[in-house]
């Protein structure tokens, strides 16, 4: 058997790795990757801070409920809501929907309970003094929030939202279930057109990942450690 | 709108029960084995990253780095599909004789996990007074033995909640192995579904079991931080 590791399979299917089919059909490869996490970021930055609303709210009836739905969520693989998306979005919305958008919701959804978390910590993290100093001025309940308590959560969330996007990074790859063409279905096609560089294609997607995740990893730090400096004086 | 007809028969009884069932016992042998692995692994890279010998902290901080980095199914395949160019002859010939799927699933979810369970033990290690290592070198003992008898026993009992959430995550995590066609709760549900287009049931009852599982690990969590961690109430 041959040991030796021939990386030009990689070279020569270079642009079908990184931006798929492209020019002349759709986008694919690390491209489709980061158009997934990103818009599913967005997406799940807003639910995420809907839920993380709910869950400090201080009706018990709004509470609970929203915590059961996101201990729920939590509580069951990512595949596992993936399946369901791809069963329940054909039904609910009565039409054939696209995998991509299959995937775009599940992830949005999926992160979206863990975001609630990161903002719900956000939230409580802020001094109690805060909301009665605001309160006592005159502040309604709802300005407190918006104008007081969250623009101060925000801030220091970044770091955990930066980690949570390195996350839905590499929970894109499971985009590869449901047939969307993101990087690691690419490396599976391309695998299997190819059958005998599995080793080289496979080190060399998991290196695309890590250099992208890496490089968020460490913005991250950054940002922990400039926040941190912030508050220190 | 729907004419969806339900039939949970099929998913409480029978031969599908007992696929769904098979499916469960696979992802808890899968589930088990791989965080006792793991967290030998992950002690083992811990006590790496805190030497002081440059290569070792070097290369333990590679590695935490890069199975940190990587998506999970990433390392599934490249342990299944690539890993045969690169380990040893006898090694390829000794996964050969066992289910070599479970064992592709085995190592990758072992690494992945051992590099998370290493960081939260190095976490529970630094709030452990440095003192303590102090005084420990102090009355003779080595650095290794210090590590053993006092300050990993202590770290240990800390990181044992998050150790726990780490179980958690790998039996989510262990879904990741029907890609690569172990028979675990997902891959059965899945088969349920495309025999007999009930998917609805079949992936309700595997909703339910990830929950049930996952209710079970928290509430232990909760019982363990309350009575073992911290007794006295003491915050």
């Amino acid at each position: 058997m041959e040991t030796g590791l021939d990386f030009s399979v990689v070279w020569t299917n270079i642009t079908h790795f990184m931006i798929g089919r492209y020019p002349s059909g759709p986008i694919g490869g690390v491209l489709l990757t980061l158009y997934l996490a990103v818009i599913s970021l967005i997406f799940s930055f807003f639910g995420g801070l809907i839920l993380g609303l709910l869950c400090v709210a201080n009706s018990r009836y709004i509470r609970y409920p929203t915590l059961a739905v996101v201990n729920a969520v939590r509580g069951i693989p990512l595949l596992m809501v993936i399946f369901w998306m791809y069963f329940l979005l054909p039904f609910v919305m009565g039409k054939i929907v696209p995998e991509s958008w299959t995937i775009i919701t599940a992830l949005s959804l999926f992160t979206s309970a863990y975001m609630s978390q990161i903002v719900q910590a956000g939230i409580e993290g802020i001094p109690r003094g805060q909301t009665e100093a605001a309160l006592s001025t005159g502040l309604r309940p709802w300005h407190v929030m918006v104008f007081v308590v969250l623009p101060q959560a925000l801030r220091n969330m970044i770091p955990s939202f930066v980690n949570q996007f390195v996350s839905m990074i590499k929970d894109t790859s499971l985009a590869f279930i449901v047939g969307v063409s993101e990087l690691t279905h690419v490396a599976t096609q391309v695998n299997n057109r190819t059958m005998i560089y599995p080793t080289e294609i496979f080190l060399f997607i998991a290196l695309i990942y890590f250099i992208i995740c890496f490089a968020f990893t460490s913005l991250s730090r950054w940002l922990e450690q400039r926040l941190a400096w912030r508050k220190a004086i | 709108m729907f004419s969806y007809h339900f039939d949970w028969a099929i998913i409480t009884s029978g031969q599908y029960f007992e696929w769904i069932l098979s499916g469960v016992k696979v992802t808890l042998q899968l589930s088990v084995v791989s965080v006792a692995l793991s967290f030998i692994l992950g002690l083992l890279i811990a006590v790496m990253r805190m030497s002081n010998v440059k290569p070792i902290l070097w290369f333990s901080h590679a590695y935490l780095e890069f199975f940190r980095n990587t998506p999970l199914l990433v390392q599934i395949f490249f342990w299944y599909f690539g890993s045969y160019k690169i380990l040893p002859m006898v090694v390829n010939d000794w996964l050969n004789t066992m289910n070599f799927e479970f064992a592709a699933a085995v190592i990758a979810l072992t690494i992945y996990t051992s590099a998370f369970i290493a960081e939260d033990i190095r976490s529970g290690v630094r709030s452990i007074p440095k003192e303590q290592m102090e005084a420990a070198r102090s009355s003779g003992f080595s650095y290794l033995r210090s590590m053993y008898y006092i300050i990993l026993p202590q770290a240990v009992r800390l990181t044992i909640p998050p150790l726990i959430n780490q179980f958690l995550n790998l039996i989510k995590n262990s879904s990741l192995a029907m890609t690569i066609g172990v028979a675990e709760l997902t891959y059965q549900a899945r088969q349920v579904e495309s025999y007999t287009f009930k998917g609805f049931e079949a992936f309700t009852a595997a909703t339910l079991v990830y929950l049930g599982l996952s209710l079970i690990i928290t509430w232990l969590v909760t019982l363990y931080s309350k009575y073992i961690l911290n007794p006295m109430g003491v915050r």
